[in-house]
């Protein structure tokens, strides 16, 4: 099997794994509790907090812990929404954003909320100048993706951070989920004040994410209750699945660096091939090094349907992704894909290969002998049906 | 190209050996201080000290000068050949690199070897110019510039700086000898121990633990609180002493107004021992003048009457608001409010007497055998070393 849908989730490193399980044998008091057992949970819970912060340059205070992706976004756009309506009820963000920041907006929209959604260039990349633009005195917050899910383009969040300093009444909002071990993320330095994270992306397990919130900023929770994790989000701490978490980050950080030339050259070495290889393919988003995240790469063959192109990868051992993977039930074509100019039919005959810390370079050989195989067939069927 | 933080330093009074004794200790504490950022090199030069960042990144870097006392500024530098191209390119970049961006600039050249072919004017010309025409929105202003970019010609190279992130101000620590601080885990004392730190003495700290009336988690508490000011003083030798015998001799005996009283002597006479035995010099409290009813001069009288060492109370001028106002910006406040019983409130009586008297504390304390049980008690001390980011110890996890 040739998993290559890493950005929809992936494999727990074995270390993970095996932290989790000694944290849920040996560590499961209650981290609120008075006695030693709580006691010895809670200092877990600050080492864990403490080891995340160093690993960000940020203070631990900053990092509350979630159930994941959705929750960490929900809580920044409507925590900072609910907070600070006062000021004015107007958000900015962008065409591009995955699902759960991009409905969130919707359903702030519903609430009276205006919303502008940003365009995008054809390698799907916000323009810095259009977010200013957007700007009104009523404007509370700010929120664009880091790595985006469906292909790959890295947002200029550094610049929008800067200009974002002259406008101290909006919150900036960073969607980092796909971004921890494949891009460097430096919360501080690039003037973000909210950053959403999710532990299953970077091989750490499911159900527990982190929002990073700048000190200062002030939010309104989703849950109340006993008061956990400064208020912010209360419920008895996740303690294996953040120690887990936590492990996962710094296992990530490490091979970061080594990883990410590495998943550039196989990702340019699918595109170089199958580009000389194979008719009517596009490749999409930002590819260049700079430009694009290492890891992801989103492909469309227009005339085919994504969930057929999956299918029959599948038949060959190997996984991918019709856009991603959240929104891969739906027929529509991907909003993302549109928005950067893809028609319609381009857009639904797109398919994204995602790889991940663990991936080789013989699953990428695997991946682009059935692609050149699976492709030529299936447009040879398609075209005799439309003869 | 080299980047470099440029570090200021004050108490220009200092004359002679007290300067360089002053310097010395501060570039060790600079040293000791930057000690987690393997390749950076700090070096002591014409009155000031120079840190090359080697690939280092600088913020981080800057912002732990910021906690290293006697430090007045810190500057982000450039050092480049002398030669007016390099001088050009190195003010324009770091012109660039200033976070806000500048709207008025002007340039202050010294040159130092004299047998540098241009004059301080003509540099200042020369660089400004070369910025004017390459930076958009930037303007000369001679009176008052948002950016005062400096550029010395010395003889192994010029340096360029700008404006300086300013330091904590204060004398290096170890330079004024060491002081026994008695260390609660409320709000007050980490901030005493924090001023007394910022006028050059070096720290060491005693807690009185009453297990089980107070909890591992208070002791926890002050770990944490010396371990967040060991970002100020290095080490920080935490002396932990067994007091249940003590509070509970003193509940049993004497009535409860004269309680804290009798206490707080308890505690000083075990401190003073403890400051003996580790050369410490004076005593240091966090009691601010009648802020609480136990705080009155009668009872600093009462209290003072067990001990001739010093007891500095650096707080006695300061409000509140104050004092909280130092302990966030310290980072201590948000561990000092942790809600844990300590030695001071677990046995609050209802009423404390608000001016108790020497003589009656001297009678009321001779119900207890006061001689053996505080032997017992600096016998009983543990000590822990306090170290910078030594807090990740307890568990392998994430190594």
């Amino acid at each position: 099997m040739v998993y290559l849908d890493n950005s929809a989730t992936t494999k727990p490193d074995p270390e993970v794994v095996r932290v989790m399980t000694e944290v849920m044998e040996e560590i499961y008091g209650n981290p609120s509790s008075l006695h030693g057992l709580g006691g010895k949970a809670e200092r877990l819970l600050k080492q864990a907090r403490e080891r995340l912060a160093r690993l960000f340059g940020v203070s631990p205070r900053s990092l509350i812990f979630t159930s994941g992706g959705t929750e960490s976004n929900n809580m920044a756009i409507k925590g900072v929404a609910f907070q600070h309506q006062g000021r004015g009820r107007h958000l900015i963000t962008t065409r591009v954003e995955h699902s759960a920041v991009y409905n969130v907006c919707r359903q702030l929209e519903n609430m009276g909320w205006e919303v502008t959604y940003l365009p995008v260039d054809e390698k799907g990349r916000v323009r810095p100048e259009d977010v200013e633009a957007a700007m009104r005195e009523e404007t509370v917050l700010v929120s664009v993706m880091h790595v985006n899910n469906e292909m790959g383009t890295v947002q200029p969040i550094p610049e929008i951070g800067r200009i974002l300093k002259r406008y101290p009444k909006a919150f900036f909002h960073v969607d980092a989920v796909q971004s921890l071990g494949k891009r460097e993320v430096r919360p501080r330095e690039w003037g973000v004040d909210l950053m959403s994270f999710s532990g299953h992306k970077f091989h750490g397990p499911k159900g527990v994410g982190c929002l990073y919130i700048r000190e200062g900023v002030t939010l309104s929770p989703l849950l109340v209750g006993g008061g956990q994790e400064e208020g912010f989000r209360s419920g008895t701490q996740n303690v294996p699945g953040i120690a887990g978490f936590v492990k996962a980050a710094v296992l990530a950080e490490r091979k970061r660096k080594e990883a990410a030339p590495r998943l550039c050259r196989w990702k340019r070495e699918m595109m170089e091939e199958l580009t000389a290889e194979l008719t009517g393919m596009r490749v999409n988003g930002d590819v260049t090094e700079e430009g694009g995240a290492p890891h992801i790469l989103s492909l469309s063959f227009p005339g085919l349907k994504s969930e057929v192109i999956v299918h029959a990868l599948e038949e060959e051992g190997v996984y991918v992704s019709s856009k991603s993977a959240c929104s891969s039930k739906g027929e529509e074509p991907s909003r993302v894909l549109k928005a950067m100019g893809l028609d319609d039919e381009t857009a639904i005959g797109s398919i994204r290969i995602s790889m991940g810390l663990s991936t080789d370079h013989g699953e990428i050989r695997h991946a682009i002998e059935a692609l050149k195989k699976v492709i030529p067939r299936l447009q040879n069927v398609i075209k005799g049906v439309s003869r | 190209m080299n980047d470099l933080l440029l570090i200021r330093y004050g108490e220009l009074a200092l004359k002679g050996k007290n300067r360089s004794d002053f310097e010395n200790r501060l570039t060790e504490n600079i040293r000791e201080k930057l000690k987690p950022f393997p390749g950076v090199k700090v070096k002591k030069t014409f009155g000031r000290v120079l840190v090359e960042l080697n690939g280092q990144r600088m913020e981080p870097v800057a912002q732990a000068l910021t906690e290293v006392f006697g430090v007045v500024g810190v500057a982000p530098c450039k050092r480049v050949e002398s030669d007016i191209d390099r001088i050009r390119e190195a003010a324009l970049e770091l012109v660039r690199e200033q976070n806000p961006r500048p709207r008025t600039f002007k340039v202050i050249a010294k040159r130092a070897r004299k047998d540098f072919p241009l004059r301080s004017q003509e540099i200042n010309h020369l660089v400004g110019s070369h910025i004017l025409k390459r930076t958009e929105g930037l303007q000369v202003d001679v009176h008052d510039p948002e950016l005062a970019l400096r550029v010395e010609v010395r003889k192994e190279g010029t340096y360029l700086y700008g404006s300086d992130l300013p330091g904590p101000g204060g004398l290096p620590v170890g330079s004024s000898g060491r002081v026994m601080l008695m260390l609660s885990g409320g709000i007050d004392s980490p901030v005493a121990g924090y001023l007394t730190l910022k006028r050059g003495a070096a720290l060491e700290a005693v807690h009185f633990h009453s297990y089980p009336f107070t909890s591992e988690r208070a002791r926890q508490k002050v770990e944490d609180l010396g371990r967040i000011l060991t970002r100020y003083a290095g080490k920080i030798r935490l002396h932990v002493v067994p007091f249940t015998e003590i509070q509970t001799g003193i509940r049993e005996h004497c009535p409860s107004s004269y309680m804290i009283t009798i206490m707080r002597r308890f505690m000083v006479r075990i401190s003073e021992e403890l400051a003996q035995r580790n050369k410490a010099l004076a005593l240091v409290t966090g009691e601010s003048l009648g802020q609480v009813a136990s705080q009155t001069l009668e009872s600093m009288k009462a209290i003072n009457d067990v001990t001739r060492m010093p007891i500095l109370r650096p707080l006695v001028g300061m409000d509140k608001q104050e004092i909280m106002e130092i302990s966030r910006k310290i980072g201590t406040y948000e561990t000092s409010i942790l809600p844990y019983e300590d030695c001071c409130t677990v046995f609050q009586p209802k009423s404390p007497v608000t001016r108790p008297g020497v003589e009656r504390s001297r009678e009321l304390e001779a119900r207890l055998d006061v001689d053996r049980l505080v032997s017992a008690a600096v016998e009983g001390t543990e000590w822990v070393e306090l170290k910078p980011d030594k807090e990740e110890t307890e568990f392998s996890f994430f190594d």
